[in-house]
């Protein structure tokens, strides 16, 4: 395995505490736990290249992992039903406060073949002839922007460009 | 860290097999629950194996969880516990 230096895994925890916290998103505050995961976040960006999920298994074909690329798909689905990610690097309120325990929580990713990256663009759900600028949708924490293009990062959730999808 | 193995124990009338990711934090604390209860057990790290010999294991894992998600816990070729569920591991090994 890739050796990760304890700073480096101290900065990225340092970060991802800071973008969470400035948009309504909480890291697990098991410090611990969530620097493991952070260390895991770390060893497969120098694997694939990219923030694959550390408790799931990545094919290291992007196009076939987007949808855990963290912060994943399932995120805040997961954060509603469970107080929690899959992997538990981000909680709930209640489980931040400690009103409710973290457990490990069932798998929501759908089986290959039906992901979201796999399925063919959506046509516009209502005439959008009239819109000036088409709308863009985060497919991880739903942020809707209308511009040209969508933005090169989530504003919201820091999630990269390719998680966008046309919404209207 | 090795990507296959065996951990002996004291309780060793169980065969179990154990499929885990090495990044993954769940998989690290059933690792520590074995270990911590001497439970031998063969692991199998799916994420530092590659090729024919990571496809190979991943088909053992969708036979007994479709999700192939980790940790997976194989216990005398019959019985399959996904996720860390120390009391669940605990009963289906009579510890």
């Amino acid at each position: 395995m890739n050796q990760i230096s304890r700073e480096e895994v101290e900065a990225l925890y340092q970060r991802l505490y800071e973008e969470a916290e400035a948009s309504g998103y909480h890291l697990n505050p098991d410090k611990e736990f969530t620097l493991a995961l952070v260390e895991g976040l770390l060893v497969n960006e120098a694997r694939y290249g990219y923030w694959a999920c550390p408790c799931r298994l990545a094919t290291g074909i992007k196009e076939k992992d987007l949808d855990i690329i963290c912060p994943c798909d399932y995120r805040d689905a997961d954060l509603l039903e469970w107080g929690t990610c899959y992997c538990g690097l981000y909680v709930s309120e209640e489980v931040l406060r400690g009103e409710q325990p973290l457990q490990p929580i069932p798998e929501r990713r759908p089986p290959e073949g039906q992901r979201p990256q796999e399925q063919p663009a959506r046509p516009p759900a209502v005439s959008v002839t009239q819109l000036p600028l088409p709308v863009w949708r985060c497919r991880v924490c739903g942020y809707l922007c209308a511009r040209e293009q969508p933005p090169a990062v989530c504003p919201i959730c820091k999630a990269k460009r390719d998680r966008f999808e046309r919404f209207l | 860290m090795e990507a296959k193995g065996s951990v002996p124990g004291i309780h060793n009338q169980h065969h179990v097999l154990f499929y885990a990711l090495s990044t993954c934090i769940w998989c690290k604390r059933v690792r520590q629950f074995l270990e911590s209860k001497s439970v031998a057990f063969d692991f199998v790290y799916v994420d530092l194996l590659s090729g024919a010999e990571q496809n190979a294991a991943v088909e053992q894992v969708r036979r007994w969880n479709p999700s192939v998600s980790f940790p997976t816990l194989i216990i005398d070729g019959k019985r399959c516990i996904v996720g860390y569920r120390p009391e669940e591991i605990q009963e289906a090994l009579g510890l």
